[in-house]
């Protein structure tokens, strides 16, 4: 076998492989994650809710968007008190905005 | 029919380190047939060779094949007269190492733009004819120093050209080995292709194979013995 | 068709010559596709999480009003329901009562919510499924807590919430109020802060700037505020995002300034070979070509599509435990599968285009000198 087919047959396949992943997968698993948007935009509304659960490590980190301007480590995003998640995310848009 | 006019060459012209290899060279050689240039080291062989083989451009001088100049031709048309018209056979052989024997042949032919199987077929066939049809998958570097030989032949012949180049091609192989080169030199000979050799081999131009041997010392041409 | 074929053969050439130094070339694959398997991992987690963030928030509450007090957030008197429910455009305003709750025993911090219509009583709990993996043991369904008066309470656990919401609710602790003013000592007629539903949401301006009008030390947050939070989560400037970024640049640089610079003495041989055989100064560029591109392609598929199957498939693994950092707890999800085709296009720009020119450029200077050299090699 010609090494050019080979490859040419590798990249091919990464091709369909990667159509696939992009353009069909999605939609094929749509009504899954409709299903778990829907359940948890249910929570959020039930509960009123405000922030994601993703660093529940500080207080200001668990609930991003509710941190005041005097809680640390948000004045500079490469701030690394809080490692990593302080240097995550961005201070939150309500405080770079109108800071006072 | 090759020709060469006055053709001398000039290694780095215009400084203190110039040296000329080819003096004003007068040569003209018949289409078909052996010509071996003797000469001893430093002569201006391989010089001659690769000016020949349209590889360097000479200083001053024109060469014509066939009555076409092929000096001052630019690099992609001098490429393609290169590929087209010569094969060559290097002192060293030059084959290019981790491929194997088959691939080895088939580069020549690559930039041609022929289909590949009928590139390979025709390898395949060349290899055969040079006897080593049972060395084709393996790698170069672990021939022997005829197969090697065998190989470079058959790439020079990928691309079945007119004029077939070889500089010093018995270097490297014992008497029997040299032998069966001029065994094979015979027959591409017969084939009616033009052979240039380069070589201080007495049992090469010593050969019935060789239609003719020119002499050079010092870059000039000293001495052309007849046709035996 | 000429053309097709001489490439073919180019390319055949060039991947037997890669293929010969196998250790070698595969050992740089590997770091190059780790390369684009990082960023793109990056890119494919922080979007889908942004995208999530943003659908999922879109129910958040329109507005919360939040009490501040000498720079720190204080608790909201209910006594300032009625005041802000007669601001005209305001629909309703619910107390929240909520807080935290540190866990000793396995360091981990979790949420509190009151709820007045509690289902299950004034001993029972609804808990994340957070709660269950790392609260430690858990006997007989029930959780151990340490009231404000330093007195124990126990709490059965009555319902968990499902796993599907775990990327909201992993950490949610939800009890009746009186259990959580019990357990807190939040007094009775304070919350901890106010959810506002308005008519219209246009207004939500013009009402914020009243309430704070009204209550002294108001702090409202829009919801429009809230998801502009998350839409600059993780933006590229922020700290990670540059050290991983700015590594990965460095190690790409570093492996294509060798590549680049490292034309060994053999090669050039064998591109003096190449010319003496009747290769071109194009042909060689050409091969060269194939080279850099075979080489960057098969990084870039399989790194790309690595980084889907990392994010994807399996939440992206190797995030978690930087996500994490000190925090016991993290969620489990699934991020919806959506490719943003630009950036895959510009990720292919800065990687295979630059390698592929990397390749060709050294190549050049020796491409174009006079062939006869070879006849003197050995
Ligand atoms: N690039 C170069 N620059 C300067 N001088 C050169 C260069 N190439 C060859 N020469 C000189 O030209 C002369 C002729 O060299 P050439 O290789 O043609 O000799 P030769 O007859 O093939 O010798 P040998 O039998 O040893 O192979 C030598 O003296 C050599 O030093
Ligand atoms: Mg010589």
């Amino acid at each position: 076998m010609r090494r050019s087919s080979i490859y040419l047959g590798f990249s091919l396949s990464c091709l369909v492989a990667l159509g696939f992943l992009c353009f069909i997968y999605p939609h094929l698993s749509a009504e899954q994650y409709d299903r778990v948007l829907a359940e948890q935009k249910r929570v959020v509304r039930d509960l009123q809710l405000t922030d994601l659960c993703l660093f529940s490590e500080a207080r200001y980190t668990r609930n991003l968007s509710q941190a005041d301007w005097h809680a640390p480590f948000q004045d500079n995003p490469m701030a690394f008190d809080t490692f990593p998640s302080g240097s995550l995310v961005r201070p939150t848009v309500l405080l770079a905005d109108d800071t006072p | 029919m090759i020709e060469l006019s006055q053709v001398s060459k000039v290694f780095n012209p215009g400084r203190h380190n110039a040296f000329t290899a080819l003096h004003g060279i007068d040569l003209s050689i018949k289409t078909g047939g052996v010509t071996v240039f003797k000469g001893p080291s430093g002569s201006g062989k391989t010089t001659l060779l690769s000016v020949i083989g349209c590889m360097a451009r000479p200083t001053t001088g024109r060469i014509f094949l066939d009555g076409t100049e092929i000096t001052g031709l630019p690099e992609r048309f001098a490429t393609l007269t290169r590929r087209q018209t010569f094969g060559f056979i290097f002192q060293n052989y030059n084959l290019i190492r981790g491929l194997t024997v088959l691939e080895n042949t088939m580069i020549p032919a690559y930039p041609t733009g022929r289909n590949y199987q009928e590139i390979r077929q025709r390898a395949l066939e060349l290899l055969e004819k040079l006897k080593i049809e049972s060395k084709v998958p393996m790698k170069v570097e672990h021939l022997s120093g005829g197969e090697q030989q065998r190989t470079a032949i058959a790439r020079a012949l990928i691309n079945d050209p007119a004029v077939v180049i070889a500089d010093e091609p018995t270097a490297h192989l014992d008497t029997e080995l040299s032998m069966e080169l001029l065994e094979i030199v015979n027959d591409l000979k017969n084939e009616g292709k033009t052979i240039l050799v380069a070589s201080h081999d007495p049992l090469i131009f010593e050969s019935t194979a060789v239609d003719r041997v020119v002499s050079l010392r010092d870059g000039k041409m000293i001495d052309q013995e007849t046709p035996r | 068709m000429k053309w097709l074929d001489r490439q073919r053969c180019l390319m055949d050439f060039t991947l037997s010559c890669v293929w010969r130094r196998k250790g070698k070339n595969l050992g740089f694959l590997l770091v190059y596709t780790l390369i684009i398997f990082v960023v793109c991992s990056v890119i494919f987690f922080s979007n889908a999480l942004r995208r999530q963030a943003d659908a999922v928030l879109h129910d958040a509450p329109e507005m919360i009003v939040q009490k501040m007090m000498a720079g720190r957030q204080e608790l909201m008197p209910l006594a300032h329901q009625e005041d802000i429910a007669s601001i005209r455009g305001v629909r309703s305003v619910e107390p929240r009562v909520w807080g935290y709750y540190f866990h000793p025993a396995t360091q981990t911090n979790y949420t509190l919510i009151g709820r007045k219509d509690f289902r299950h009583g004034d001993d029972a709990v609804e808990v994340g499924q957070g709660v269950l993996r790392t609260w430690g043991a858990v006997q007989e369904d029930k959780l151990y807590f340490r009231m404000v008066d330093g007195k124990a309470l126990d709490l059965k656990i009555a319902a968990t919430f499902s796993a599907a919401t775990d990327l909201v609710s992993a950490d949610l602790i939800m009890m009746s109020q009186a259990t959580f003013r019990r357990l807190t000592g939040m007094p009775d007629q304070f919350a901890t802060d106010f959810s506002v539903r308005v008519r219209n949401p246009q207004e939500c301006t013009t009402i914020a700037e009243k309430i704070t009008g009204i209550v002294p030390g108001a702090r409202p947050i829009l919801r429009e505020e809230i998801v502009r939070t998350y839409s600059a989560l993780f933006n590229w400037r922020s700290g990670y995002m540059i050290v991983i970024l700015s590594a990965a640049i460095l190690a790409f640089c570093i492996s294509a300034w060798d590549k680049a610079t490292g034309l060994s003495a053999e090669e050039k041989a064998e591109i003096g070979i190449l010319k003496g055989v009747g290769w071109g100064t194009s042909d060689i560029l050409g091969m060269k070509f194939w080279e850099g591109m075979t080489v960057s392609l098969a990084a870039f598929f399989a790194g790309v599509i690595g980084a889907y199957i990392h994010v994807f498939f399996f939440s992206a693994p190797f995030f978690e435990h930087a996500l994490k950092g000190w925090s016991i707890l993290y969620p489990s999800f699934r991020l919806r599968p959506e490719v943003n085709l630009f950036e895959l296009a510009v990720l292919f720009f800065l990687t295979v285009v630059p390698y592929t020119f990397i390749t060709i450029i050294p190549i050049w200077r020796v491409s174009v000198t006079d062939p006869d050299l070879v006849m003197r090699q050995g």
